[in-house]
């Protein structure tokens, strides 16, 4: 009988030519993949870049008469005094505050432990749709019937005009409606089921739970809606100027008009500024300071969701 | 002897009252805030729905009211939204695709991306008028007052959102998927491409489609890039002068003469009318989505 020889056979270790190609695209789809995600670099970049530059320059050319309370730096003299700004930016963001964050959470507590699944299928969308309202078309609304029906008809205080920062904010309050409930929605709806159903099980009511239990739970997730609701608020820049009008006016009355920070970018914007001028200095430095306000808030809210996310999951 | 157990429900009447107000207040809020959409919607409508006709689109904007339509806003929002689109969707599919399937999970570059994605989400839209004054207008592009600076603009502001709902529906994906085509040998490009991204293209489209909404409502940062003039001419590239519908508004709006604010309620109802069908296209994928993973 012959002995079956055994011939090894060479075992070829580089890849093949077909695997080759493969490891190839991969390589390509990596480099595309890394190129686009670098885009988004650049914007910040491109942000920081185009905004600080001129903003301190600005800054150190105006010093100290940043705190002076008349805001006019188109006019000569220019006056720098930021203070009517930043109170018509507070005064419209609160009253918007206080239109949404009652609204906005109740909605919230509604679709996390209210409403039953096809409840929560139609009013999901619905506020999506109201997100989705553009602000020049809640601007209209807000300079043609709540300022002209509401607000000069039954403001207490003073002669309310066209222009009203009561208005623009109850608009905006709107706008920041379904910011704050979606956001405290996901919050709520993230706290453990278990922990509802002890709360059932003592014997509470839906009420008790849903505001003792998972509202105390899901607190910091709420609290991180009402930031970004409020960072969002604060850059609103049409309703602002369509509503409010655009004369910086120190007052504390909501039936005057005001300016915001980010409404006097819009207004001082709209001319082809020159570069250099006076117009595009001041709206680069009031963007680096809206850019940093919101910057922060934002970065606080991210953190915080974060943080509960860490906690449930 | 037995005592007789009551099985009514002991609540006291003053929790109950409470409860009930509750409840009350939270369907008052819910009702509130959907009766707003209808509330502008039809101040809107008996603002100017009678005006609404085939005219308002086929004529240009003017500073005489015979003759002043949204044709070239309504076009010029089509080319800046399309091609900021365009842009911005490719890159942001990839960059979340990178993320959520290739950058290493937890190094710090790749947190710090992240943050800095979240964060541009934030930045409001003013912001990056600016940006794109200093640097698409003028600057080493200097593409002046064009299409094409108002759509890199616009492209900026939707990346993160595009981003951002695009992680969300990858990694909706189980990871089984890719997991059995590394198992058969495909390299994780071919899983990623094949597998991961086809299951992740409703949930992606959805989130781009409201995405693409909000883009063309958005007015703040064009007013910055010229977008308020009057243009009486469609734009036939990235070079041409433009306008866009939100401005055309806001323009008819701070004219005085009650014709033309009228005209411009008009216009916020063509816009509104674009956008419900955007959203009721988002909704009903969505759905479609939902529908097809319980399955």
């Amino acid at each position: 009988m012959e002995k079956a020889t055994v011939v090894p056979k060479t075992v070829e270790l580089s890849p093949s030519p077909h695997l080759r190609r493969r490891l190839r695209n991969q390589l390509i789809a990596r480099i595309i993949m890394i190129i686009a995600t670098t885009v988004s670099i650049i914007v910040t970049v491109g942000i920081v870049a185009s905004l600080f530059p001129i903003a301190i320059r600005t800054l150190v050319a105006v010093g100290g008469q940043l705190f002076g309370t008349t805001w006019a730096p188109l006019f000569s003299p220019p006056q720098y005094g930021i203070l009517p700004l930043f109170t018509g930016t507070l005064m419209i963001v609160s009253i918007a505050m206080l239109v949404a964050v009652p609204v906005g959470l109740a909605a919230a507590i509604f679709l996390s432990d209210y409403a039953s699944f096809n409840m929560r299928r139609i009013v999901k969308p619905i506020l999506e749709v109201l997100a989705g309202i553009p602000t020049v078309v809640l601007g209209l609304f807000g300079l043609y019937v709540i300022n002209p029906d509401f607000v000069e008809k039954y403001w207490p205080i003073g002669e309310p005009l066209a222009y009203t920062a009561v208005g623009a904010g109850f608009v905006t309050g709107i706008l920041i409606v379904p910011i704050i409930a979606s956001v405290a929605d996901d919050a709520l709806s993230a706290v453990p089921r278990a922990m509802r159903e002890a709360a059932y099980a003592l014997g509470a009511t839906r009420r008790e739970v849903a505001v003792k239990v998972v509202f105390n739970a899901g607190l910091s997730g709420v609290v991180a809606a009402l930031i970004l609701a409020f960072a969002r608020a604060f850059g609103e820049t049409t309703i602002a100027l369509m509503v409010s009008g655009s004369y910086p006016m120190l007052s504390a009355n909501p039936g005057d008009p005001m300016m915001t920070l980010s409404a006097f970018i819009g207004f001082a914007g709209i001319g082809d500024a020159e570069v250099g001028s006076q117009a595009y200095n001041t709206i680069f430095l009031i963007g680096a300071m809206l850019f940093l306000v919101t910057l922060i808030f934002n970065i606080l809210g991210n953190k915080i969701i974060s943080r509960y996310r860490e906690a449930y999951e | 002897m037995a005592q007789s157990i009551s099985l009514k429900s002991r609540i006291s009447p003053r929790r109950l009252f409470v409860d009930g107000s509750f409840r009350f207040f939270l369907y008052l809020s819910v009702f509130i805030s959907l009766g707003m959409i209808y509330w502008i919607v039809s101040s809107l409508w008996n603002d100017a729905g009678w005006l609404l006709s085939w005219d308002l689109i086929t004529k240009y904007p003017s500073y005489d009211i015979d003759n002043a339509g949204f044709q070239s806003p309504l076009v010029g929002s089509i080319w800046v939204v399309g091609t900021a689109t365009l842009v911005a969707l490719p890159t942001g599919l990839f960059t979340a695709l990178y993320l959520e399937q290739f950058a290493g999970k937890g190094n710090k570059v790749t947190r710090l991306i992240e943050l800095n994605i979240q964060n541009l989400a934030g930045v409001p839209a003013v912001v990056f008028g600016l940006i794109g004054l200093a640097f698409v207008v003028r600057g080493f592009i200097a593409w002046g007052f064009t299409v094409g600076s108002a759509a890199a603009v616009i492209a900026m502001l939707m990346l993160p959102v595009i981003i951002i709902v695009s992680r969300e529906a990858i990694r909706a994906v189980p990871p089984s998927y890719k997991e059995g085509a590394l198992a058969l040998g495909a390299t994780p490009w071919q899983a990623v491409w094949r597998l991961v991204l086809p299951s992740a293209i409703p949930g992606t489209a959805t989130g781009s489609i409201l995405a693409v909404s909000r883009a063309i409502g958005e007015s703040a940062p064009l007013l910055l890039l010229g977008a308020l003039s009057f243009v009486t001419f469609n734009p036939t590239g990235l070079d041409s002068p433009f306008t866009i519908m939100p401005l055309t508004i806001f323009k008819y709006a701070s004219d005085s003469r009650e014709e033309f604010q009228v005209l411009a309620s008009a216009g916020s109802l063509i816009l509104m009318a674009v956008l419900f069908v955007l959203n009721l296209i988002a909704i009903l994928l969505r759905d479609f989505a939902t529908r097809k993973r319980n399955v």
